[in-house]
């Protein structure tokens, strides 16, 4: 059994499907942070069977979640502080996402405008259904498993 | 200051709005005169970026109609683009020569990136296989004018009910009135697409498919006939199948009611016989000069000029 140690302030991100962790550390941009984090591949998990965590040293206010909550809404985000859970954060959908995915129309301006952002709007909550905000082509759950 | 106002898709405009507008085009319809002169000194950009004679027309007929005076280009090789500028930065410089912008371009969602870098309103005049407001505005405003409403009709959709855009476009705006019926045409592999079928069960709209013209004619108000677009087919030979699938013709309008009124966007290639032309349920051409006259009020509208 593999053993990583306690952090004294930051955020613990449990319950990641089992390999989205880089995907994860790559969109929340955790390569740019100057700080110790931790990813857990292929822990074991009761209700998962598998299952990944990230831990990672930060100010608590450098996450951003809403892109965890595009990318897998029942991660389960815990705050430490003195080594604690102090809180846990609920995810939810954003209502926009911002150059996280890139439009796959070769029809769509974002193809060919320089330096546009690739903005993405909740369309349709229940069926979790984004759609590109330029040319409204539609990205579900299968499109962002993919990311 | 007021915040400045685009045409995007014809959901943009609430349908009192479009009340207003379609009111503002048959007051123009009846006194074009009055209107004659209400643009002086105001000038349109027509910025295509890809070649459409009749929509561009059509915009530059309506400025001028209103006293106003037109600039532009008709396609991107003779635009900055080709040398590779922005349509951010094009929009920043047309926003310099003219009070108002009509923008066509081959990439969805283009003049929505003009409108949100803008300081003049920016019109889409068709993106792509994505919108093409004023064609569901134009259409909207031939029901109204012709039926006198916008609701309790059955109305059927012909042709390529897959790829056309106008189709889609004006289900959509469709929806937001009372008691329509639509009945979808078309063959098995140009069937409407899920998506429109998924909505309408949504909204609890009333609709049917089928794949025979003749046997829906009794029953329809408006008979909407699209062309099957050979530039959507990878295969010609499917295409070649397809493109005579359906033929509007004086047999066939025998079976429809006396006042049932027939809409195309044009250009019409084969799927309108030419001897229908004369029927005067026939009213494609006269949708063409609706779309001059729904222009020029949108024209108004968003250049807030008021006329008394």
């Amino acid at each position: 059994m593999l053993n990583v140690g306690k952090i004294e302030e930051g955020f613990v991100l449990d319950h990641i499907k089992a390999g989205k962790s880089m995907s994860i550390y790559k969109h929340l941009g955790l390569d740019k942070l100057d700080c110790t984090v931790a990813i857990i591949k292929n822990a074991r998990s009761g209700k998962m069977g598998k299952k990944d965590i990230l831990k990672v040293e930060c100010d608590i206010n450098t996450l951003n979640l809403d892109i965890l909550g595009f990318i897998d809404h029942n991660i389960t985000v815990n705050v430490i502080k003195n080594c604690e859970i102090v809180r846990k954060l609920p995810l939810s959908l954003p209502k926009e996402i911002k150059n996280v995915l890139k439009c796959k129309n070769p029809r769509c301006i974002t193809s060919i405008e320089q330096e546009l952002p690739h903005i993405f709007v909740l369309t349709d909550e229940k069926k979790e259904i984004y759609r590109c905000k330029y040319c409204e082509e539609k990205y579900g759950n299968k499109d962002k498993f993919k990311i | 200051m007021r915040e400045l106002r685009h045409l995007m898709s014809p959901l943009d405009f609430s349908t009192a709005e479009l009340d207003k507008l379609f009111t503002l085009a048959e007051e123009i319809e009846a006194n074009p005169s009055k209107y004659a002169h209400v643009c002086e000194g105001k000038k349109l950009a027509t910025c295509f970026y890809e070649p459409s004679t009749r929509t561009r027309l059509s915009f530059e007929a309506a400025m001028l109609n209103l006293g106003g005076q037109v600039l532009g280009f008709s396609d991107a090789n003779s635009s900055s683009a080709a040398k590779g500028e922005s349509v951010s930065d094009t929009i920043r410089v047309i926003s310099c020569f003219a009070d108002i912008c009509a923008m066509r371009h081959p990439k969805e969602g283009a003049p929505m990136v003009a409108a949100s870098r803008s300081s003049i309103p920016v019109i889409n005049a068709g993106d792509g296989g994505h919108q093409h407001p004023t064609q569901t505005l134009t259409d909207l405003l031939t029901i109204r004018a012709i039926k006198g409403r916008l609701n309790h009709f059955t109305i059927g959709l012909c042709g390529d009910l897959k790829f056309g855009r106008t189709v889609h476009s004006l289900i959509n705006a469709l929806v937001r009135y009372n008691d329509i019926h639509f009945i979808f045409i078309s063959p098995e592999e140009l069937t409407i697409p899920d998506y429109i079928i998924e909505m309408l069960r949504e909204k609890n709209v009333s609709f049917s498919e089928v794949r025979k013209l003749e046997e829906v004619m009794p029953m329809l108000d408006i008979l909407y006939m699209t062309r099957v677009q050979k530039e959507r087919f990878f295969n010609e030979e499917d295409y070649v199948r397809l493109k005579d699938y359906y033929i509007l013709d004086k047999e066939k309008m025998e079976l429809a009611k006396s006042d049932m009124i027939v809409l195309h966007p044009l250009p019409r290639v084969n799927e309108i016989s030419v001897e229908v032309d004369d029927d005067p349920r026939a009213v494609y051409f006269r949708q063409v000069q609706y779309g001059v006259y729904v222009r020029m009020a949108l024209l108004l509208t968003l250049l807030e000029i008021d006329v008394q």
